[in-house]
């Protein structure tokens, strides 16, 4: 029987346990909060710059009249054998399977891209320290196989997450724009964790170069959240008084759509060609930025789930501990009055 | 009461104006643009520059890079990539980033070196110039102490 003194130590420790992880889970409630609101006021500008890239694909002459190819080479399509492959993570740990699921995906990307050189460019710590272990490996088997299709680690991005920076979305943006205007990859696709509310997340793998639709992405893979994980999340929300209204919410939506798409006729300061190559970047950027201020909204919505069910764990810990050690208490008060009966006996 | 329009700019990061106008003034690429209520519809690209509008005797000016601006008869909406309230620009920042931009101006080599100090150089430039000029009503305009343009709304 373990004593009473060891008992109540260990207690007290689940209880300061439990004390970190209820402040954790309020912290990441606050935080989610203020990441969902910062993504909501990007919605606006994304809406208006895929309505009007809308309407001038109808009025440029994006498409060339005689071959049907697109003009702008961020639409042409090419055949694929270098990828880029963005992986969005987050910079800590402590938020339940989140990074896991992500690389999860990213893993299994990889494996139906088998055979194709894929370069990775890692944005949060999680997914940078896992893809090097990883792929060290990756690399030493690439010497035995004779054509050998890599996977490399081309830049890495940390502690970018903590603010998210339209600034550096877009510096993400033109790299990638760039290297594939020059040739250098003939694709680029990002994984990251789609988050429209605290019960509409997505794990998804979304292609974005070459745009082959503005306005809708390309999904590849997806994957929802599950039943179990959803009634988590509700109730890890609900209890920290989050929200759970959508990021996308129709009514601004419909405004910002609007946008230099009014059935007038504008008198273009540019050539309509000129506007629309000048905006296409721009939404490359966009999205980007969009999927890394999801990805920490959601980011932040998983370790609020993983810290609600680390308190209740502490609860249910404390409670049966508190049970042991009422049992061990009354087992070592009967024993003493044991002793001092059959002491009393004994005279 | 004069004649208005609707002015809403919009940067990735959040809605910065909504607000009515009585006259404007945009830094389209092909040169400034003036605008009053009921002008044809019209789109086009900004430049770098400063953006201004009037609304009941007060003047706003704005710093933008890069944007894009739709111009209808009630409504001028713009997308810009940055754009900065004279009291949000941070004066000391500006400065230093025209000095390295007039540095690498200088020692600039190749064609691209210079196209780049070129642009950030008129950027910080537009901001410093935005930065001096806070929201000015026709009393006041000019004399550099002007309320914080905040204040009427």
């Amino acid at each position: 029987m373990p004593n009473v003194l060891d008992i109540r130590r260990r207690i007290r420790s689940v209880v300061n346990t439990r004390q970190i992880t209820k402040a954790m889970k309020m912290v990441s409630a606050a935080k989610l909060r203020r990441s969902q609101e910062r993504a909501l006021a990007a919605r606006p500008y994304a809406q208006m710059l895929t309505a009007v890239l809308k309407s001038l694909v109808s009025r440029a002459e994006i498409y060339d009249p005689e071959s049907g190819e697109p003009r702008h080479p961020l639409l042409a399509q090419r055949g694929e054998n270098n990828i880029l492959l963005i992986v969005v993570t987050g910079d800590k740990g402590l938020a339940g399977a989140f990074n896991t699921n992500i690389l999860k995906a990213a893993t299994r990307f990889l494996e139906s891209k088998a055979g194709k050189n894929v370069e990775i460019e890692a944005i949060g710590r999680k997914g940078r320290d896992f893809l090097r272990r990883r792929f060290a490996v990756a690399e030493s088997r690439k010497a035995d196989s004779q054509q050998p299709p890599h996977i490399v680690i081309v830049g890495e991005r940390i502690g970018v997450l903590n603010k998210v920076e339209y600034a550096m979305a877009a510096e993400v943006g033109e790299l990638v724009i760039k290297r594939y205007s020059d040739g250098e990859i003939d694709s680029v696709y990002l994984v990251y964790n789609e988050f429209k509310s605290v019960i509409a997340q997505r794990l998804v793998v979304e292609q974005v170069l070459p745009i082959k639709q503005i306005g809708t992405a390309e999904v590849l893979q997806a994957e929802q959240l599950s039943e179990k994980e959803r009634k988590q999340a509700v109730k890890a929300a609900e209890s920290a008084g989050v929200g759970m209204r959508r990021t996308d919410r129709a009514d601004s939506d419909m405004e910002s759509a609007k946008f230099g798409s009014a059935t007038v006729d504008y008198i273009y300061e540019q050539p309509p060609e000129e506007l629309f190559n000048g905006l296409l970047p721009k939404y490359v950027d966009i999205q980007v930025f969009r999927a890394l201020l999801e990805s920490v909204a959601a980011e932040h919505a998983a370790r609020m789930t993983a810290m609600e069910a680390a308190t209740n764990n502490a609860t249910d810990m404390i409670d049966s501990l508190t049970l042991v050690m009422n049992r061990a208490r009354q087992a070592k008060i009967t024993k003493e009055i044991i002793e001092i009966v059959s002491g009393a006996a004994a005279l | 009461m004069a004649e208005t329009f609707q002015v809403e700019i919009v940067t990735p990061e959040k809605l910065v104006v909504k607000d009515s106008a009585e006259e404007m003034q945009i830094p389209g690429k092909n040169g400034y643009l003036g605008i009053l209520p009921g002008h044809a519809p019209l789109i086009t690209e900004l430049a770098v520059g400063e953006i201004s509008y009037r609304n009941g005797g007060h003047t706003q000016h704005l710093a933008v890079a890069w944007g894009f601006a739709e111009v209808l008869p009630d409504r001028v909406t713009i997308l810009a990539e940055t754009a900065e309230r004279p009291d949000e620009i941070d004066i000391q920042r500006a400065q230093q980033a025209k000095q390295r931009a007039e540095q690498e101006f200088k020692e600039g080599k190749t064609e691209t070196d210079f196209t780049r100090a070129e642009s950030d150089l008129q950027r910080a430039e537009t901001r410093l110039e935005v930065a001096g000029k806070k929201s000015s009503s026709p009393s006041t305009a000019g004399s550099g102490s002007a309320s914080p343009s905040r204040a009427h709304s």
